[in-house]
């Protein structure tokens, strides 16, 4: 990624000038305790290369614990973030610059740096009680461990001490602006400006000035320590992305999920009422809704997971937008109310931000192992429309589409996310709201049949009538037990439960993509077609760039509507001696679509809480080219199986 | 389907009935409160597009189906789930959850609690007949310890749990008691919940003369249903009997049976006897539910148990107190513009 292409520019704002190298891309990563601060120096850089024009894509990585015990293995929290000249999909497969604050962030992460790559560490941190929390039985810094890296010691403890000395704050406040001082010296690394940071720390801290001025102070101390020291010989630039023009922010998939729920609010002319329980990772949407008041928007903390699926029932019987949001865990409780949406055709959207799992699994990791759960994860015959965001940013538009389907339609939607990109941050192109769509919604008020009003009486599109509570005349009575056609009326006859049972699965089966069903990228025949969904999207993407530049021929599809699954994909992937797909599951697409298609599709599949790299991708493709197949399966690693660290290792 | 009554007319009790015919079974405590329910609409000149009935699982749970308003039969136990949407959505519609004792208290005795203690505007209706009637007779929560059924051939071990007390704990605003059969009665509690403003909880004994016959006999048997319930009345003191010459008493912590004195002793030398001046007096406006509660606690044998009105305060309603919010986050950051939401805060220019 860190090709050099120019170099012999000096930084003039140094006394002793340094040569200023240019490079294309750049992946670094903060680590340290999860007291440290790493997030949020992460965030900061992040925030200040977007404004500074890169494309960025970022991973943060933190364990489920708030602090496990201070500098264990356990308690390493990081934040990787690729910044770039060019378009990126991912957050970078290998790290160029890594920053340690303890010999535990050191050891999680070291792996993750390219050979060559520097290594920033806080030597002040490397005691023996460090080392020992850390399993090391030696001294990293010292044993030759760190000979293939640019091994940078600082004594961060100290000089953020003395910067910090005269703020009159004790040691302890002090000591948390030690990330600002490791971000100032990143900073002066990369030729990023101080200003957004030191906006940020002002507008935070404006009713602690001491707390404001100590971090603004460890801040440019390490800056300066950057211009000063000789540890550094030169130092980078990576300039403005070529994005397309227009106005741009910065934002998460959780972001962007619920920006998209107050435009649908908007697009609809309704309120919204997100029913929600607590559950990582979707909470951020909870809170971020949660101060959205002014948007026509209302939240309920429910009481547990099927509370808050059962509210949103409620809420969509009487006519305003209804949403729930959860994971994997909390998918499995709302099941057999999503059961009851189903059976009385009720538009409700369910966001499932998908983690590790089984059970509890890995909570703050991701994984997309819920796809068969979206699917079938219910009791009888029970078809919901699913839709998969294939991006941060894609949040934002196939939550509308999410809506849209549900309305027109009467049905459950369920809205597949995960960890990655809920968590992940991207450049958005704001889009301009009198552009976006509106959603169409039509309430009856008057009886619909001879005999008076019938509920389930359908549409064109088979949805049945959304009548609203509070309408004179249309007095109705809906439930969960099978309904006779047209009337609703409670009915046991066999006939009519199986014509039923048809009835709801052609209405979903026949559904049209609101948006795009899939992302193609490369041309329309080839070698290897692989076929993914959700956030894997730019790892693949990138992977087919790549594998084209070589040679290879290689195209990608991207599934956004994985329920109804687009019709026209068999005939696609017909048109390739081969269909692999990567998925961060045991192969649960690949089972949807050989049973679909009768297409004998192959696996690239990795569970490891971590997405996908692209020279994963890469390696699986040319193993599939070479025949290395395990069974129906290609091996993210293309040879053994990867070790198992016997030492508890977060990375 | 729905039936064209016109519901801007003044309505009598039968215009509330669905083209639906009941399918309880013959002799149910379920038809004397269907029927009196339909009669408290027309009472209170309820206007059928505005109410809702909804339901869980359960014999109880079939009733909105038999009631020409709207109605959502759920499933088992989320009944108050789906109130609480439909209350943030509508707060003005006028909700009814009906329920039994296995719906509220086992399965979804977590909603009960929730939905209670937000004070959401609905009246609950639980219908009590401390047994498993669709299921076919295992013991329910509030089946008597020691009860023997098809699910406990050597008795039940399980303690059951008070309907009331339960509601009180979970800090009701409204918590009474009525029996199927005594109608007028029935009728005049169902017309108090009607016209409360909050969760109105109001538990029903009610008979299951197929699989748990009889278990209130007790307290509907001309005979003794005067020495074994009690009614309360607002401001009264706790008289019962059948010349009204026992009363409840407060000892310490604890009720206690007295003589109201100047009538005769029909229980013997057992019974201090005590001025009625002396007797607890009911006062279902109390703010602290403590005399509720320990209301809630009588249980026959021991004491007479109450009927009617335990507790009725006034209380700020849930869907108000979200859509207060709303107002008063307009109301200080002006109404959101959707664009300037979308742009963020920080934002650059490609």
């Amino acid at each position: 990624m860190s090709t050099v292409i120019e170099s012999a520019e000096t930084d003039g704002a140094s006394g002793s000038p340094k040569p200023r190298k240019t490079l294309p891309a750049v992946t670094i990563r903060f680590a340290g305790d999860s007291g440290d601060g790493m997030q949020l120096a992460g965030t900061q850089f992040t925030d200040t290369s977007a404004l500074l024009g890169n494309d960025i894509s970022t991973l943060p990585d933190f364990p489920a614990e708030i602090r496990a015990p201070a500098g264990t293995l356990a308690g390493v929290s990081g934040y990787q973030i690729h910044f770039s000249s060019n378009d990126i999909f991912t957050p970078g497969d290998e790290v160029d610059a890594l920053v340690a604050m303890n010999p535990a962030a050191l050891r999680t992460n070291l792996k993750s740096v390219k050979i060559g790559g520097i290594v920033i560490v806080n030597e002040d941190s490397f005691s023996a009680v460090d080392l020992k929390k850390a399993q090391y039985t030696a001294n990293p810094l010292e044993d030759g461990t760190l000979g293939r890296y640019r091994l940078v010691k600082v004594p961060i403890d100290k000089l953020n001490a003395a910067a910090t000395a005269d703020t009159g704050l004790g040691a302890k406040d002090t000591d948390r602006c030690k990330n600002m001082f490791a971000l100032g010296l990143v900073y002066w690394l990369y030729g990023r400006p101080l200003d957004a940071t030191l906006g940020y720390i002002n507008k935070k801290f404006a009713k602690k000035p001491q707390v404001a001025s100590a971090n603004t102070k460890a801040l440019q101390a390490g800056y300066n320590f950057g211009i000063t020291t000789e540890l550094f010989q030169e130092h980078y630039e990576v300039p403005k992305a070529k994005l397309a023009s227009g106005l741009y922010r910065k934002i998460t998939g959780n972001e962007a999920v619920a920006l998209g729920m107050v435009a649908a609010a908007h697009l609809s002319g309704k309120e919204l009422i997100y029913c929600s329980y607590p559950i990582t990772p979707a909470s951020d949407i909870l809170h971020e809704l949660s101060a959205r008041k002014n948007f026509g928007v209302m939240t309920f903390q429910a009481e547990d997971e099927i509370a808050a699926m059962g509210a949103a029932i409620g809420v969509a019987f009487g006519g305003s937008l209804a949403a729930t949001g959860t994971s994997g865990p909390g998918l499995a409780l709302k099941g057999e109310a999503i059961g009851l949406a189903v059976m009385t055709e009720l538009p409700v959207v369910i966001v499932n931000v998908q983690r590790g799992g089984p059970s509890t699994g890995l909570p703050t990791k991701t994984e997309q192992a819920d796809l068969l759960q979206a699917m079938f994860g219910r009791n009888g015959e029970c078809p919901v429309p699913i839709l998969a965001a294939t991006s941060a940013s894609d949040c934002f538009s196939a939550l509308i589409e999410a809506f849209t389907i549900a309305t027109k339609y009467m049905t459950p939607v369920l809205f597949l996310s995960d960890g990655y990109i809920a968590n992940g941050a991207e450049p958005w192109l704001v889009p301009d709201v009198d552009e976006l769509p509106k959603i169409v919604i039509h309430h009856p008020t008057a009886a619909n049949d001879e005999g008076g009003f019938m509920p389930y009486k359908r549409n064109e599109d088979g949805a049945r009538p959304w009548a609203l509570p509070g309408t004179p005349g249309l007095e109705h009575r809906i439930g969960g037990l099978e309904k006779q056609d047209v009337t609703g009326n409670v009915s046991y006859d066999p006939a009519n439960h199986e014509h039923m049972i048809h009835l709801r699965a052609q209405k979903v089966a026949e559904i049209k993509p609101a948006g795009s069903a899939y992302l193609w990228n490369g041309p329309q025949s080839g070698d290897v077609l692989l076929v993914g969904w959700g956030s894997t999207y730019g790892a693949i993407r990138a992977a087919v760039q790549q594998l084209t530049e070589e040679g290879v021929s290689v195209a990608s599809c991207q599934i956004r509507y994985l329920n109804p699954l687009p019709e026209q994909l068999g005939e696609m992937m017909k048109r390739f001696k081969h269909v692999l797909a990567p998925e961060m599951n045991l192969g649960q697409l690949r089972m949807l679509l050989r049973a679909k298609f009768l297409i004998d599709v192959q696996g690239l599949n990795k569970v490891r809480g971590q997405p996908f790299t692209i020279s994963e991708i890469t390696r699986g493709v040319h193993a599939l080219l070479r025949g290395n197949l395990n069974g129906h399966m290609v091996s993210v690693n293309d040879g053994p199986a990867p070790q198992i660290e016997a030492i508890n290792d977060e990375g | 389907m729905s039936t064209a009554t016109p519901s801007t007319n003044v309505l009598k009790a039968a215009d509330f009935a669905s083209d639906q015919d009941p399918r309880w079974c013959p002799g149910c405590g379920d038809y004397a409160i269907l029927a009196q329910t339909k009669k408290v609409l027309a009472k209170i000149g309820a206007d059928r597009s505005k109410t809702v009935f909804i339901s869980g699982i359960g014999c109880s749970s079939r009733f909105p189906s038999y009631m020409n308003t709207y109605g959502f039969h759920s499933i088992h136990g989320r009944a108050p789930t789906l109130v609480t949407g439909l209350k943030l959505a509508q707060p003005e519609l006028n909700v009814w959850m009906v329920t039994g004792d296995g719906d509220a208290l086992s399965i979804g005795g977590n909603h009960l609690i929730h939905m209670i203690r937000r004070n959401v505007d609905v009246k609950i209706l639980l219908f009590n007949n401390r047994i498993y009637g669709l299921t076919k007779g295992q013991y329910s929560p509030t089946s008597e310890h020691g009860k023997k059924t098809k699910s406990t051939p050597m008795g039940s071990p399980d303690m059951p749990v008070r309907p009331i007390s339960i509601a009180i704990a979970a800090e009701a605003s409204f918590a009474a008691r009525a029996v199927d059969i005594d109608v007028k009665h029935l009728e005049y509690v169902l017309e108090r919940a009607a016209k409360h403003k909050g969760s109105a909880f109001v538990e029903i004994y009610q008979n299951c003369n197929i699989f748990n016959d009889g278990a209130f006999e007790y307290a509907t048997d001309k005979l003794t249903k005067s020495d074994t319930t009690l009614y309360l009345e607002h401001g009264k003191p706790l008289i019962f009997g059948k010349e009204l010459d026992k009363g409840i008493r407060v000892h310490g912590m604890n009720p206690e049976i007295v003589r109201v004195k100047g009538t005769n002793d029909p229980q013997g030398p057992s019974l201090s006897s005590s001025p009625a001046d002396d007797l607890l007096i009911h006062d279902e406006k109390a703010e602290n539910p403590s005399l509720a509660f320990m209301l809630s606690r009588m249980r026959h044998p021991d004491f007479p148990e109450p009927l009617g009105v335990f507790r009725a305060v006034d209380q700020e309603r849930y869907a108000q107190l979200v859509r207060n919010q709303s107002v008063d986050a307009v109301e200080r950051l002006g109404k959101g513009d959707l664009q300037t939401l979308l742009r963020g805060s920080e934002t650059w220019t490609v």
